[in-house]
């Protein structure tokens, strides 16, 4: 009943899709149309459509309704709760629902409170917006049905990957989703300004808030992503260059550009085909990522289903939309020049470097991962991994890394290098000072540049706030400022824990004492427990920084039985200055137990800096919305006094 | 006591799954070289092959019995005092190019180096033709 419900919900929402693109279509066509009244209220009932499915299919997941087929292949009644209500997007359907849905809700929150910019414009937006989406419903649809039921239903379910049994998967696929959807806007954006011709800064005004609000989402999930693969695959590692990994990062390299040209475009009426252009490839990369990780050409915990039709149907999906995106590019790249010119050195200069360096490192990251791929087709299996993508991404990541500090001391337009000098200076000597500490101490070559940026930039961050009064500053600036000391602290965590860890492998006997850097680690004894649907044998640990206070660990070795699988369960100890990781293995014939034992100095910092980033992110955003609100109360308030004095 | 005494039990009930076709592990699988001067070399060596059988994963952040063994071929390679660029060929001679996350540059892979290189002229020709001239 639930799940017939939802599919009516789905197609009737793709329906509306439909609908809304060729009433927009008209619209834009026909002077005087009046189908344009429709869209709006049309994208906002498609977008609440697609959230009455997602909402079914998470209600039949709670049931455990064993008729519907993806509940039989996917979940199983002895799971807790929660993982029967996140269960509903750990598979390839419910994921791709969760994708539309959020496609939907998005287009129809733009279609709700967007009024800045001129009605054509965002018809052609919501248009573009429609024509994505209608695509995305084909494949659910036609492909990816997630209400297929099974007659007669089964008996029991087969339960879900027991790695995606944790509270991570309760929060990074919907933050991360989000992101990569919430990038749409920018596209569909990019889209109807380049149909109108109408790329002006209040174009990228407009378009800012939307692109702000992805890249928020898109940073905390990478963030959150990167701690649940640290703390659930136990060997301490929190960043693999694994291609999913990557598909999450190129969206992210391509936001974080757009959103730096966005403002150039906002307030100097510079950059606007490069914006546009941005705009463009942020989506793009969502729709390659999902593309690498939905098709079935990667093997990974992310790769649900292996199915050549899926793939086949996304790449075409991907084709379509990014081919078309091109074309109207290339039509429309003559009318929109590049708009005011500016020195070298000036804030727009220094922003165009970051620009160029970020599609640089992102250019990087998309070859490391397509060309496995692209070799294997032609009959050769290579490795991408760290060797190559370390250094090639370095190669433009540094440089944008000592622009970042001087960049934001500049002004618009024309600036020169003496005025900002002293305000350099300083962050440059601590640069200096720390790069040659740290290679008398024989760091190795991307640790001590990493280390050494961090701590110059770390500094240079809050120059921006000199002969300024703290009270008057505004909250994008805050914002700035947070973010880019983010990028200083989660660049320390990074050098840190490659420069510092301290592993130690051993067997030992219960009662025995282990020293990993500071602390002695005492293994006390090892008892099986049960949890709903695994069973496990826990350590139990104690462990002493420094002599001081014992800490209690307690990590697990986890038995799950449906489906039958092995995980580690590592236990943590976070100080302010890096986390103690702690792995029980299995029991040798001697009676010992193996354990993996870590000090990570300050390894926290890599997700404490990743979540600065983010609330830079989140105080822009605050501070743009509210200036813009401030607006238009301000405008309603002019418009009614004129309205009284007329009377 | 009920309730441990049950979990006892699923516990015992899980280890024959557990130790299904299992070996001890080779020496230096879950063992650290005495030298901590030829572990780091191991261990940065290790970081950047791969485990065949894994999900992108280096035979160092990997539980797969095949990365133990390989941990294990490593350490003991570097313990007699094999340069690890030897002991990655030897690696990729047996597996083939697959298992070393650092690509060598062939026939096959030359335009994963000229990639960067085309990025780095096509960054510095759009730079140069943004400010060009002295600038604006």
């Amino acid at each position: 009943m639930i799940a017939n419900l939802g599919l009516a919900a789905l197609w009737l929402a793709a329906a509306l899709a439909l609908l809304q693109l060729l009433a927009a279509w008209r619209a834009l066509r026909v002077a005087g149309a009046k189908e344009g009244a429709l869209v709006r209220p049309v994208a906002i009932v498609q977008g609440l459509l697609a959230a009455l499915a997602f909402a079914c299919l998470i209600a039949v997941f709670c049931q455990t309704d064993l008729s519907v087929k993806l509940v039989a292949m996917n979940s199983h009644s002895a799971k807790p709760m929660l993982y029967k209500f996140a269960g509903a997007w750990g598979n390839h359907e419910g994921s791709m629902l969760l994708w539309v849905t959020i496609m939907g809700l998005a287009g129809g929150f733009v279609a709700l409170v967007e009024r800045r910019l001129p009605e054509p414009t965002m018809l052609a937006t919501l248009a573009a917006q429609a024509f994505v989406s209608l695509g995305f419903y084909a494949f659910l649809l036609i492909s990816s049905n997630p209400f297929e039921r099974l007659n007669p239903a089964a008996p029991e379910g087969q339960g879900l990957n027991p790695l995606l049994q944790d509270p991570g998967l309760a929060f990074h696929p919907p933050t991360l989703y989000i992101g990569y959807v919430g990038l749409s806007i920018a596209f569909s954006f990019a889209v109807g300004a380049l149909i109108t011709r109408e790329v002006s800064p209040a174009f990228a005004r407009a378009m800012r808030p939307w692109v702000l609000g992805a890249w928020i989402f898109l940073t905390i999930g990478i963030v959150a992503g990167s701690y649940w693969a640290y703390y659930e695959l136990g060997w301490g590692g929190w960043w693999f260059w694994d291609p999913v990994e990557n598909a999450s990062l190129m969206p992210w390299l391509a936001a974080t550009a757009l959103l730096h040209s966005a403002s150039v475009l906002a307030a100097r009426n510079a950059l606007r085909a490069w914006t546009v252009m941005l705009g463009v490839v942020a989506f793009s990369m969502s729709m390659v990522g999902t593309f690498l990780v939905r098709s079935g050409i990667l093997t990974s915990v992310h790769a649900f289903a292996v199915d050549p039709e899926r793939g086949s149907f996304i790449l075409g999906l991907l084709a379509l939309n990014i081919g078309a995106a091109l074309v109207l590019f290339a039509l429309r790249a003559a009318t929109v020049t590049e708009g005011e010119r500016f020195a070298v050195t000036s804030r727009e200069g220094a922003l165009v470097f970051n620009n160029v360096m970020l599609t640089g490192a992102l250019g990087i990251v998309l070859i490391g991962t397509l060309y496995p791929l692209l070799a294997e087709a032609l009959g050769t299996k290579v490795s991408v991994g760290p060797p190559y993508f370390n250094p090639m991404t370095a190669v433009f990541v540094v440089p944008m890394l000592a622009v970042l500090a001087v960049g934001p001391l500049l002004r618009w337009r024309r600036d020169s290098f003496a005025r900002i000098t002293p305000m350099v200076a300083i962050p440059a000597l601590l640069t200096g000072g720390a790069a040659m500490v740290l290679a008398l101490k024989g760091m190795a070559v991307l640790p001590l540049l990493g280390m050494a940026l961090a701590a110059g930039l770390a500094l240079a961050a809050f120059m921006p706030l000199r002969g300024r009064k703290l009270s008057r500053v505004n909250l994008p600036l805050w914002g700035m400022i947070a973010a880019h000391f983010g990028v200083a602290v989660a660049l320390f965590g990074m050098a840190a824990d490659s420069a510092w860890t301290v592993e130690r492998l051993v067997a030992v006997q219960t009662g025995q004492a282990v020293e990993v850097g500071p602390w002695k680690v005492t293994l006390r004894t090892i008892v099986p427990v049960a949890g709903p649907n695994w069973t496990a044998l826990e350590g139990e640990m104690e462990a002493r920084y420094r002599g001081g206070e014992p800490r209690m660990l307690h990590p697990q070795a986890r038995a799950f039985w449906a489906p039958p699988q092995q995980t580690s369960e590592s236990a943590l100890a976070t100080r302010w200055n890096g986390q103690l990781y702690a792995v029980l293995g299995e029991q040798a014939e001697d009676g010992r137990w193996q354990l993996r034992l870590w000090w990570k100095p300050f390894v926290t910092m890599i997700w404490f800096g990743g979540l600065l980033i983010a609330l830079g992110g989140v105080l822009a955003l605050i501070g743009r919305v509210w200036s813009d609100l401030k607006r238009i109360i301000a405008r309603g308030k002019i418009a009614y006094r004129r309205e009284r004095q007329g009377r | 006591m009920r309730r441990a005494a049950f979990a006892l039990l699923l516990a015992a009930a899980a280890l024959p799954v557990a130790a299904q076709d299992k070996l001890p592990p080779a020496p230096y699988a879950y063992t650290q070289l005495e030298d901590p001067a030829q572990e780091a070399r191991a261990k940065a060596l290790m970081e950047t092959l791969r485990c065949l059988q894994c999900q992108g994963q280096s035979i160092a952040d990997s539980d797969a019995p095949i990365a133990g063994d390989m941990r294990s071929q490593v350490r003991l390679k570097i313990k007699a005092g094999d340069d690890p660029e030897a002991i990655r060929a030897w690696l990729v001679q047996s597996y083939g190019d697959y298992v070393s996350y650092a690509p060598r540059l062939t026939d096959a892979t030359w335009p994963l180096f000229a990639a960067p290189l085309i990025l780095l002229g096509l960054a510095i020709v759009l730079l140069r033709r943004r400010f060009g001239g002295k600038g604006a």
